[in-house]
């Protein structure tokens, strides 16, 4: 019996387990279906990571290392190459290992799974179905972990960061990247991307534009692309078309929840994460959830910070401290797309609240405005806010405690 | 004179810098957004990320990156060095895997161990 279980071992669960062992709970155990710790990172060599939480810029893999090494030293117990095939509201935990089938009982879960990769089949792209079409993040895989290039001449659809990242990495292993095609008129990557994997590279970004055909018997032999209307449909006569042998696919990414699901824990539409409390619990007493199996995040440094807290509430509910009781929920507001957390717990002890959200399109000069049915309860000016960058305020808790549900919205900041 | 989007934070300021009146930047909100405008123009410089061919590992390829910043101009010179490389496990994070590399006075490092 463990006190407390974390299921996967990228940084969410890394971090989650960490906080927890310092917080007293020393029986955890971390398990992680792949052969090493790091999830994620391991394949994003590129450099960016930790200027918030370690003030510098590390690669992937030395972000994961910091964790990795501060874990150690503890009695933190990792499972390697351990799937988790299902797991229950009585905190059973089914497992499959190399040396076969396992049950683990815990007192308290972390749920750190992380998310994946929207497909070609979530986007329904028109035309032939040839080899070539990858997601961005599994040519990162294939390039960086195992040294196979997925292609010479590449398209990438969508500007997420991973799909920036890609036309960098593959342009400077000599791969020609002919453009990336965004469907929005603004980009899902950060500023910053943009300017260091497209514009010193010369990469075109059309944005308003979208593949219209996939062609190819064997192997990817073209793509078309067209400008699209602001209903996003294609506009007839604006077709271009590129030769290319492979297309990456930078459309989004998915938290992966059949666990949650299958356990019978409230999940969120807008997220497709658990709805969680201010403390990262879900619906189920003693089951936290945090990293980008709850939302995705941009940023690891924040995946790092909320999980820290799932881990501090689950070292807190194993020592006795429950919540449960009647809970104020979050709205969206206008231009608001959802919230985490969902919920907070009336008899909560935290004096201050954080809240993650993104906004639907981009602002500049704007404010953000916490209310509830008997008005504003704070306001937040911001200089500049997109849907690519997430939105971050901490309110003190006990203004938000007499209210019967927080609506979380943004307004351009035009008048006084 | 030259725009350039600040790469420094999230908001992305519009510079414009004038390289005839002492690369004075103009359009940033903060101090960095000067700094990034003058260098960017004056000697513009990144950290080049990449991986090395290693036997006797977890993997087939060991992830490295320049210990600091090198000239952009000389990135893919610096790729036909890094792409020749092999190593042989172990390494430790931040292990020196090519010194000085271009006369740059940079080291190539390992980013992790293994």
């Amino acid at each position: 019996m463990y006190e407390l279980a974390v299921i996967g071992g990228g940084p969410a669960g890394l971090a989650a387990a960490y906080s927890a062992y310092t917080n007293g709970v020393k029986k955890i155990v971390i398990l992680e279906r792949d052969k090493e710790l790091g999830g994620i990172l391991n394949q994003c060599i590129h450099n960016g990571f930790g200027l918030h939480r370690f003030k510098e810029e590390l690669s992937g893999p030395e972000y994961a290392h910091r964790f990795i090494d501060m874990l150690k030293d503890t009695s933190v117990e990792v499972r390697l190459d351990t799937m988790v095939i299902d797991i229950t509201p009585e905190k059973k935990i089914y497992t499959d290992n190399p040396s076969g089938y396992d049950v683990i009982e815990a007192e308290s879960i972390v749920l750190a799974m992380g998310c994946r990769e929207r497909t070609r089949g979530a986007i329904s792209i028109p035309g032939t179905r040839p080899s070539g079409v990858f997601t961005a993040g599994a040519a990162q895989r294939y390039l960086n972990m195992e040294g196979l290039m997925a292609g010479s001449r590449v398209v990438i659809l969508g500007s997420g960061d991973i799909g920036l990242i890609m036309a960098r990495r593959l342009t400077l292993e000599g791969a020609k990247v002919l453009a990336c095609v965004e469907l929005m008129p603004y980009s899902g990557g950060l500023t910053r991307n943009i300017v260091q994997c497209l514009h010193d590279f010369d990469i075109p970004l059309y944005l308003s534009h979208t593949v219209t055909e996939v062609r190819g018997d064997k192997r990817l032999t073209g793509v078309t692309v067209a400008k699209v209307d602001e209903n996003r449909r294609p506009i007839p006569g604006t077709e271009m078309d590129f030769d290319c042998d492979t297309l990456l696919l930078s459309v989004g990414l998915i938290p992966e929840n059949e666990l949650t699901r299958a356990a019978g824990i409230e999940m969120d539409p807008r997220t497709n994460g658990a709805y969680v409390f201010e403390n990262m619990e879900t619906s189920i007493p003693g089951v936290f959830a945090c990293g980008n199996a709850v939302h995705v995040h941009d940023l690891v440094d924040f995946v790092s910070d909320e999980s820290s807290r799932a881990g501090v509430a689950a070292a807190a509910y194993i020592k006795g401290e429950k919540h449960g009781g009647d809970a104020i929920p979050f709205k969206n507001g206008s231009c608001v797309t959802y919230t985490v957390p969902q919920k907070l717990h009336k008899n909560t002890t935290a004096e201050k609240t954080d809240v993650f959200f993104r906004v639907n399109k981009v602002f500049s000069k704007s404010r953000i405005v916490v209310s509830d049915e008997n008005g504003v309860i704070a306001s937040f000016n911001r200089p500049f806010m997109a849907p690519g960058e997430m939105q971050h305020i901490i309110i003190p808790t006990n203004k938000l405690k007499g209210s019967e549900s927080i609506t979380i919205s943004a307004e351009e900041a035009t008048q006084q | 004179m030259t725009e350039l989007t600040c790469i420094g934070c999230p908001m992305g300021c519009r510079l414009t810098v004038d390289e005839e009146n002492d690369y004075a930047v103009t359009g940033n909100s903060c101090k960095r957004g000067e700094i990034y405008g003058k260098n960017e123009l004056k000697n513009p410089t990144r950290v080049l990320t990449s991986t090395v061919a290693i036997t006797g590992g977890i993997h087939d390829r060991c992830p490295v990156r320049t210990k600091d910043a090198i000239p952009k101009g000389k990135l893919f010179d610096a790729m036909e060095i890094i792409k020749k490389t092999e190593i042989q496990s172990p390494v430790k994070c931040g292990q020196v895997i090519i010194e000085n590399i271009l006369d740059t006075g940079i080291d190539v490092i390992a980013s992790r161990d293994m």
